[in-house]
């Protein structure tokens, strides 16, 4: 009985929510724990197949949100907390949300993304089956605190469920550590792709021995083919392995050398979510599917390399931490076409209030023949424009407001812009995006 | 080549780099090129061999998580000895975040007390609750407040010594929301992270003068530098965390 009420209860708060125009999708969740604290529990045994999620600090809304979309093409019905609200209230709303008025729940699968430093609190609260880990970077000190601290919590939600079987990052040398002992699938790049470059931050140090380890190759951060001359630590043995990487078009590589992968994402790091995907599909015996067709039927959310056409390309890319922004800034210096830059940060508690990893992620690097004007906005403008101060990279003008770097922008005589955001900016510079592109003049560039 | 020249030594950037010390490092060498002075950056990385205090004008030590400040200590209380000379004798010492508490006699943690290099005498005790958040200051040091952030989880007790300023808003070193950081001779010390001088640009040519006056007995001052975008920085800090 409170199974139902609190089923209820989130979904009016749900609808009273949209009437109020919030798009909240934790409040739901939050107020049915509050009736029932039981519900993830109770719903998740009416699961038919089983709970898979995935925890990591980049990529994983994207992970997750394409393996939902990949089971749902394979035909099985999803629970799925696919805003992102990925602390317990979240995964409560979704499984209330997939209830019917009778408290019935309709699932194949849960497909969960999970805040590191909730999982433990989730996993208290149904079994999962699967999990992926796409990485760890560090992100939000001034929330998460350090990296080491993070991967405790997340040691401690494994040793929960010793029969959890582990999708991981065999490139990462701390996601990998997860799978000791363990019942562990590996995903990989194993070739050189991009120049290399050291900005290992974290995961410099071998983790058994703690001593400096190697690298064949590095893709970026710590991630690579790494070894540890000292105690033979080393990169797994990778299960699931792209090579043949070509991202010169759109992008190309092979799995185990055998599946063509072929689609027309942006970004290096979106490799290694297809790879996860592809993977977790494998080890969860899902494997009668067009792989390619879930791909390009795949609809990102938004400011994941988004492209909004506004007489030319603009491309609106969020990114959190400087792991985020490192790959966001390398996917722009790939593009070789005269471009404009828009940064734009904000510092809310959403966002992390410590800005001082803006001067540990590579904004040095933006500068090249290729870049035309560079703006700068959000509510801390002035620490971005000292940042590029410092870097001697002469920024164009300080804008109040991210519409007027924008309009500024349209004016150029640059061939594409880069809208580069964080978290507390992006969902207001894609409604005044979308805005521009409707007041466009007739006649204009499709 | 410049009439004058500092050589800056950064200590284990590659184990202490949690904060954006690369910020405090990159104002130091920019403010004295732009001002036509020359500045090298060296990097000290090296476990085996000592750093070379000899020829530093300005020793940097930073924070970086738990586990690599404690390597750092031990591999620095092999040179205990040539940092306390090079600190007696007026060298510059800049020790921000993790680096301010291992300059103290002790860190107390829940597992045991640790030794610190003793350079200082002040002493530390790890606190459950981490210490987060903008900070703001008044120093005799500059005219405009000082705005930082710190994120810590020791309580540092500096006895007599002066503090870098008095806190208007933050938790200062101990939690007790009074005074922040420390200065003796040529130390400056602070539990302010990373990018601290970009927006504190006062407070860098304050270090800057001290170096070169300690290297050169005949400097005299440092030219000034076009400053505005440096204080609209720190302008909105003291607007939007100021206490009102």
């Amino acid at each position: 009985m409170r199974k139902l009420l609190a089923v209820w209860a989130a979904k009016l708060a749900s609808v009273a929510g949209l009437l109020v125009g919030k798009k909240s999708s934790s409040t739901p969740g939050a107020i049915a724990l509050k009736i029932c604290p039981d519900l993830i529990r109770i719903l998740s045994k009416e699961l038919t197949k089983g709970v898979i999620c995935t925890c990591g600090t980049n990529g994983k809304t994207t992970t997750n949100n394409l393996l939902n979309s990949a089971l749902k093409q394979c035909g099985y019905t999803t629970v799925c907390n696919d805003l992102g609200a990925n602390m317990l209230s979240g995964v409560a709303a979704a499984f209330a949300k997939s209830c019917n008025l009778f408290g019935k729940l309709r699932g194949d699968w849960a497909v969960l993304e999970i805040d590191e430093a909730f999982a433990r609190k989730v996993f208290a609260h149904l079994t999962p089956n699967y999990m992926v880990v796409t990485n760890l970077f560090r992100d939000q000190l001034d929330r998460y605190g350090e990296i080491d601290t993070t991967m405790a919590l997340l040691r401690e939600a494994i040793a929960m469920h010793p029969n959890l079987t582990l999708i991981l990052n065999g490139d990462d040398p701390l996601s990998s550590q997860f799978g000791e002992g363990r019942r562990a699938y590996y995903y990989g790049i194993s070739e050189q792709v991009l120049p290399q470059s050291d900005n290992m931050e974290e995961g410099r140090f071998c983790a058994k021995c703690g001593k400096e380890q190697h690298y064949h190759f590095t893709h970026y951060n710590q991630l690579g083919d790494y070894y540890c001359p000292h105690c033979g630590n080393k990169r797994p043995q990778i299960d699931f392995s792209a090579t043949d990487v070509d991202l010169s078009g759109s992008m190309k590589f092979t799995v185990n050398h055998q599946v063509p992968i072929h689609v027309n994402y942006r970004g290096f790091y979106n490799i290694y979510n297809i790879l996860a995907v592809y993977s977790a599909l494998q080890v969860m015996g899902i494997t009668n599917q067009d792989f390619n067709a879930i791909l390009s039927d795949y609809k990102p959310q938004i400011g994941r390399m988004e492209l909004i056409d506004l007489g030319k390309p603009f491309i609106l890319n969020l990114a959190k931490n400087p792991a985020g922004f490192n790959q966001a800034i390398q996917t722009v210096m790939l593009d070789k076409r005269r471009k404009d830059v828009i940064v734009a940060i904000n510092a809310t508690a959403n966002d992390g209030k410590d800005l001082s990893w803006l001067w540990d992620a590579n904004f040095d690097q933006l500068a090249d023949e290729n870049l035309n004007r560079l703006y700068v906005s959000g509510v801390r403008r002035h620490d971005l424009a000292l940042r590029f101060r410092y870097a001697d990279i002469p920024v164009e003008r300080i804008c109040d407001s991210v519409e007027e770097a924008l309009k500024l922008c349209l004016t150029t005589d640059a061939e594409v812009c880069y809208v580069l955001v964080n978290y507390s900016v992006l969902f207001s510079t894609q409604s005044t995006m979308l805005e521009l592109q409707k007041n466009l003049p007739a006649g204009g560039e499709a | 080549m410049a009439q004058y020249s500092l050589t800056i030594l950064h200590l284990f950037p590659d184990l202490l780099n949690l904060y954006g010390d690369k910020g405090n490092i990159a104002s130091l060498k920019k403010r004295l090129i732009w001002r036509g002075l020359d500045a090298k950056v060296n990097l000290h990385t090296n476990r085996e061999t000592p750093p070379d205090f000899e020829n530093t004008d300005i020793l940097f030590l930073g924070g970086g998580s738990d586990k690599e400040q404690a390597l750092v200590l031990d591999i620095l209380s092999n040179y205990r000895d040539s940092l306390l000379d090079y600190v007696e004798k007026g060298g510059v010492l800049l020790a921000f975040c993790g680096g301010f508490p291992m300059l103290g006699t002790t860190i107390e943690t829940p597992d045991g007390t640790i030794n610190g290099l003793g350079i200082l005498d002040i002493h530390t005790t790890l606190t459950k609750k981490r210490m987060i958040g903008d900070v703001i200051l008044s120093s005799s040091l500059c005219q405009s407040p000082i705005c930082g952030f710190e994120n810590h989880p020791g309580a540092t007790w500096i006895g007599d010594y002066k503090p870098l300023g008095t806190v208007l808003t933050g938790n200062g070193n101990d939690g007790t929301q009074t005074h922040e950081g420390l200065l003796y001779k040529n130390v400056f010390a602070s539990y302010l992270h990373g990018p601290l001088f970009p927006k504190n640009p006062e407070l860098c040519d304050v270090i800057l003068a001290r170096a070169l006056k300690h290297k050169y007995p005949d400097f005299s001052e440092l030219s000034p530098l076009d400053n505005s975008l440096e204080e609209s920085a720190n302008h909105y800090i003291v607007q939007n965390f100021m206490p009102k």
